[in-house]
Order: C-alpha cells, then sequence, then structure tokens
C-alpha cells in the first residue's frame, strides 16, 4: 500500500515537502551539533524557515493567483491566510534572532568567548570555586 | 459604567497587561512603573475572578474580537478550564509585584527597573493570552511573546550571576524550538481542517478520523508543548533558567510558564484530538506516563543532591510536572481532574517557597546551602514559610499538597493500578529527605559569624505568606479548588457536545448588545 505511493511523480509532486523536510534537518542539526552560539542561531533560522516554507506551500493552489480581489467569479486564488499566518510568524522569528544575538553580545561582554565548550569550561570552573569558598565558611 | 465593561471581560484580561507595558517603558520612572504595573496586575486578577465566578457553573463565555464570528474571527473562549488556569496566573502575578519592588531595588541598577516591569508585564500578557483564547495559532503567538520577554527576564539575572545569560540563551534555543514544532504540527491540523479555531478544529478532527498527518500533528504538538513545560527528558533548560533568575522571575515563572504550557497541552489533547484515535490514547499510556513516573523519581533524586536551595527547588518542579502529567496520563475524568488540582495546587505552593527563598537572597545574597546555616534563628519568618511549604511538597495533611496527592492516589486506584499508587507514595519520600535537607541546615546547623541577616522586609515577607495561607487554606477546605477542578475537567472532555454544530455557537457578545443590557 504505501509502496506504490513511492513513485516519480510522488517525488517530484512534493519537491517543495522535500526540500522543507531537508531544510529542517539542516536547521535542527546545525542547533545541535555547532558549538559557536551565533552559528546556532542561524541554525534555528533555517529550521523556522523551513517551517515558513511548509505553511506557504500548503496555501498554495494550482491556478491560483494571488488573493487580490478582482471582478472576474471565475478566479481562483491561493489562501491568504496562511500567508498571514506565516507573517506573523517571521516577525516572532525576528523577535527571537535580535533577542538571540543581543543576548549573544552580552554573553561575549562577560566570558569573553561565544564558544559553547569554552564557556561550559568557565562556569564549571565558577561552579567549582563556589564549592571551595563555600566549605571554607 | 461596569455593567457596560462586563461582557468585554475575556478581550480586557489580555488587553490591560498588553497596554500597561509600554506605558511603563514610556515614563521611565522606576516608581511610576511599578504603580502601572501593579495596578495593572491587580485589575487583570479582578477581571480573572469575576470570569472564574461566571463560568463555574459549567457555562461558556465566547468572546468575539471585532464582531467576526468564529470560526472565521478569533475568539476568545472562556470556559471552567482556562478560567481556572487564568485565575492563577493572575493571582501569582499579581502577588509576586510588591515583592519584586523590593527584591530588584537591591538586585539590579535602578535604571533597568523600568524594562524589568515592562517585560513581566508582557510575560504576564503572554500567559493569561495562552489561556484565554480559543484560536491555536493565538495560542502560538501568545506564547512566543510570553516565551521572549521570560527569556530577557530571565537575563536580568547577570547583574548577581553572569550564567543567567547562558541559562536564558538555552532556553532561548530550546524554547524556540518547542515553539516551532507547535506550529509545525499547527500546520498539518490546518492541512488537514483548514480551520484554527479550537472548537471548529475539535468538530472537523473527529469527521477526519484517524490519519497519518493528524498523528504527526499529534506527535509535534506533544514534543513541542512538553519542550515548554519541561516534561522530563526535555526539562534541560529549566534548572539554570529557574537557578539564575531573579528570584521574584523564579518565582513567578515556577508558578505560572510551566502551568500554562501544561493547560495548552491539555486542551489540544482532550478538547482537540479527545483520543479517539488509538495511537494518541497509546502515547500517553506508553510514553508520557512512564516518563512523567522516571520524572517523579529522577528529579527528585536530583534535587536530594544539589547545594542550592533554588536548584534543589527546581529540581523539584520537575518532579511535580511529572505528577501532574501523570494524573492526566491516566487519561480518566478522575486522573485529569488530579493533574488540574495539583496544577494549581502546585503554582501555589513552588510560588511560596521561592518567594521564601527570595526573601534569603535579598538578606544573605546567596540561597547556597552552606550559606544558609542556621538562618531559621535570625529569619524565622521566611524559613517557616519555606518549611511550610516543603511540608505541602511532601504532601503533608493540612496542606494542598496532600490534597493533590489523595486525588493523584485515588485517581490511581480508580483505574486499578496499585503500582502507580505506591509510586506516588515513593516518590514523595524522596521529597521528605529533600525538603529534610533544607529544614537541617536552617534550623539544626550553627550560624557562622558575622553574618548580618535580619528578617526580610514586610513587602516580601506579605506575599510570601499569602501563598502559604493559600497552601495552607486549601489544604483545609478543598471544597472551591476540586470543584473547579473537575468542573474544568468536565470543560475540556466535553467541549465539543456544547457546540455540536460549529455554526451554532454560544451567544454573540456583540458589544452593542452589552453596552444596552
Amino acid at each position: 500500500m504505501i509502496w506504490d505511493e513511492l513513485t516519480a511523480e510522488f517525488f517530484v509532486g512534493h519537491y517543495n515537502y522535500w526540500m522543507t523536510i531537508v531544510l529542517m534537518m539542516i536547521g535542527l542539526y546545525v542547533v545541535v551539533s555547532r558549538g559557536n552560539l551565533v552559528k546556532k542561531i542561524v541554525g534555528l533560522n533555517l529550521f523556522q524557515t523551513s517551517v515558513f516554507m511548509l505553511y506557504i506551500s500548503m496555501a498554495k493552489i494550482f491556478g491560483g493567483t494571488a488573493p487580490i480581489l478582482t471582478d472576474n467569479p471565475d478566479e481562483v486564488y491561493s489562501n491568504p491566510l496562511p500567508h498571514v499566518l506565516i507573517l506573523t510568524a517571521i516577525v516572532v522569528g525576528v523577535a527571537t534572532t535580535a533577542l538571540g544575538l543581543a543576548l549573544i553580545i552580552r554573553i561575549r561582554e562577560s566570558f569573553d568567548t561565544i564558544e559553547e565548550d569554552e564557556i561550559f569550561d568557565i562556569e564549571q570552573q565558577m561552579a567549582k570555586n563556589a564549592t571551595s569558598t563555600g566549605g571554607e565558611r | 459604567m461596569l455593567s457596560s465593561l462586563t461582557p468585554h471581560l475575556p478581550a480586557l484580561q489580555v488587553v490591560i497587561p498588553l497596554i500597561a507595558a509600554p506605558l511603563c517603558a514610556l515614563f521611565m520612572n522606576r516608581h511610576l512603573a511599578w504603580t502601572i504595573a501593579f495596578v495593572a496586575s491587580v485589575a487583570a486578577f479582578l477581571v480573572s475572578a469575576l470570569l472564574l465566578a461566571s463560568v463555574l457553573d459549567g457555562s461558556v463565555i465566547s468572546y468575539q474580537l471585532g464582531g467576526w464570528a468564529p470560526p472565521w474571527g478569533i475568539e476568545y473562549r472562556i470556559d471552567a478550564a482556562n478560567a481556572f488556569v487564568l485565575f492563577i496566573v493572575s493571582l501569582i502575578g499579581a502577588l509576586v509585584l510588591p515583592y519584586a519592588r523590593q527584591s530588584i531595588e537591591r538586585e539590579f541598577d535602578t535604571s533597568t527597573h523600568t524594562y524589568f516591569y515592562t517585560c513581566y508585564l508582557l510575560c504576564l500578557t503572554g500567559l493569561l493570552g495562552v489561556a484565554a483564547t480559543g484560536d491555536a495559532f493565538n495560542v502560538f503567538v501568545f506564547l512566543e511573546i510570553s516565551s521572549l520577554s521570560t527569556y530577557a527576564l530571565v537575563a536580568f539575572g547577570a547583574k548577581r550571576d553572569r550564567r543567567a545569560l547562558t541559562a536564558a540563551y538555552n532556553y532561548l534555543i530550546m524554547g524556540t524550538i518547542g515553539a516551532t514544532f507547535f506550529v509545525i504540527g499547527l500546520g498539518f491540523l490546518y492541512m488537514v481542517t483548514g480551520t484554527l479555531n479550537m472548537v471548529d478544529l475539535a468538530v472537523r478532527l473527529a469527521e477526519v478520523g484517524d490519519t497519518r498527518v493528524t498523528r504527526v500533528a499529534f506527535v509535534f504538538i506533544l514534543v513541542g508543548m512538553g519542550l515548554k513545560l519541561a516534561m522530563f527528558p526535555l526539562h534541560l533548560w529549566l534548572p539554570n533558567a529557574y537557578n539564575y533568575a531573579p528570584p521574584a522571575v523564579t518565582a513567578f515563572l515556577a508558578a505560572t510558564a510551566t502551568k500554562v504550557a501544561l493547560y495548552v497541552l491539555l486542551r489540544f489533547m482532550f478538547t482537540i484530538f479527545q483520543f479517539d484515535h488509538p495511537i494518541q490514547g497509546l502515547t500517553f499510556e506508553y510514553v508520557v506516563m512512564p516518563l512523567a513516573i522516571v520524572a517523579m523519581f529522577a528529579a527528585s533524586i536530583a534535587a536530594v543532591f544539589q547545594e542550592d536551595v533554588k536548584r534543589l527547588l527546581a529540581y523539584s518542579s520537575i518532579a511535580q510536572v511529572g505528577y501532574m502529567l501523570l494524573g492526566v496520563a491516566l487519561l480518566t475524568e478522575a486522573g485529569l481532574t488530579a493533574g488540574i488540582i495539583h496544577l494549581f495546587n502546585h503554582a501555589v505552593t513552588k510560588g511560596a517557597l521561592f518567594l521564601a527563598v527570595g526573601c534569603f537572597v535579598y538578606q544573605v545574597g546567596s540561597s547556597r546551602l552552606g550559606d544558609l546555616k542556621g538562618i531559621g534563628k535570625t529569619m524565622p519568618w521566611t524559613t517557616a514559610a519555606l518549611t511550610a511549604g516543603g511540608l505541602s511538597l511532601i504532601g503533608v495533611p493540612l496542606t494542598v499538597g496532600f490534597i493533590s496527592k489523595w486525588y493523584l492516589i485515588q485517581a490511581s486506584l480508580e483505574t486499578g493500578s496499585l503500582l502507580i499508587a505506591g509510586l506516588i507514595v515513593a516518590s514523595s519520600l524522596i521529597a521528605v529527605v529533600y525538603v529534610w535537607r533544607i529544614v537541617e541546615v536552617a534550623y539544626l546547623a550553627p550560624a557562622p559569624e558575622g553574618r548580618e541577616a535580619k528578617e526580610a522586609p514586610l513587602s516580601m515577607i506579605l506575599p510570601t505568606y499569602a501563598l502559604v495561607a493559600a497552601s495552607l487554606y486549601f489544604g483545609i477546605n478543598s471544597e472551591l479548588t476540586s470543584s473547579a477542578a473537575s468542573q474544568a475537567a468536565n470543560a475540556l472532555f466535553s467541549v465539543t457536545d456544547l457546540a455540536a454544530p460549529p455554526m451554532h455557537l454560544t451567544p454573540i457578545d456583540l458589544p452593542s448588545e452589552g453596552a444596552s443590557q
């Protein structure tokens, strides 16, 4: 049953969805694998962008034009709602990116690095110092 | 004048803090900003109390923004379930503000105070909006409003400890992934139903039945919300975020943010998916429940070994989320009621505990166990509050913790599982250990010389004791919470019955009609 669907037409016809999945996976992988805080934000952006593509794909109707009112009653439109939703999601994404980058600036100011492993070492050292001073008291 | 406002309560609930937030930033005066924030949060609390009172009989308020009828327009839909959540969130929001004033006065530079209140009000807006709305995409937007301001609030802790910055950053990464997963799930739901209104979604999903798309949507929403509410293996952001955030923020977040995320999960799982698709029931039985039980034990045991009271309580929060999910995962109305009761009770208890710890931080400058030796002698009131909250965490009778565990055990016995009931009791015994660690250090250890720790100021003690009193009052008189929770559970189960034909929703509360009443 499921194998019958896997024709060449199926693959080509769902081109946008494949690209969505590929982008999504690349984005998540970058977030997980990179130690550089800015690169993590880049990965996060890729991940979010893939979702924008998913929404815009589902709004597309074959032969449909931009959803602008014309006098022709037979006009076929793409669904405007997902576009509007994704405008909101883009704004959220921009805000997240801005906040993330602002945090990175503050981290760089106080840790003097934006590499995750170096920050981790510094934090471990801080925890160790706290324990040793706590013991002396 | 007041009666003309009544029909607009659902919108006012969200709009009041939303309008107040920019006002705080605009005036750039920290005293004025505090006053605005306090008035707004008290107003939000009054609104939520009125809303709760009007829906406790099982009725539903449907508010149509701009007069556009659902399912096309955006609808705020208040039933017992979200009125209860709104009440908790705004109650904690109003109580934490007087506390925050003193607390942050010592914590940050005076120039940043107005921004703090702005972020605080935005966070409150987001949390209230998530609970109030009946539109699925609106949930995402409000969730991100609250999350983005939460990240900023956590980062405010950098003045005392720079690790707050990395904690906020990690929270941002994880929270954004969670929210994006949630949007992916919503996208799939929209694909198969073509609607975003929750009631309409529920009706149409029932028609669609069990397809691969709805299964994928279910999993994305479960994992996305799981990240937001710190479901067990997805909880890694929580201990650092709670530990390094300013004390007032920690108390506010611990009592509200995860609870609201849990509410969203419940709303989607019970109202929208409704468990007539077999895979969803199985997921709860074989994935969520075991994870909840693991959380109860693993997080409790982790809490035992913490050297910092804030971090200890943060781990305990993960365990308590486990209790809530366990109740929910029983998939019975009794279990859901128990989960919702625990949601309220834990908000009150954890709020009180974190506020008490904040008093220590205010006076001692640290919440590490090593620095709190013998603190019970110099700060008796705060320590007593902490102990009372700790007893409630364990589940000692006459506290709210007992009530929720009682309901949980009853619900698990009702499903015939003696094992689960036993596990609940066993994990409570671990709570005894970590609470005892705090009590032992505070009362029995000798106080170090030269530490000047007087009792915290009254404006911090009073909110703490308000929550302690609530946790004792609702522990003795559980009438209100249990009836509200069972009403809420009922509302979650039966939303679609109320609106069987999707076009005939509850009467339209158009502004003009409301004014003439």
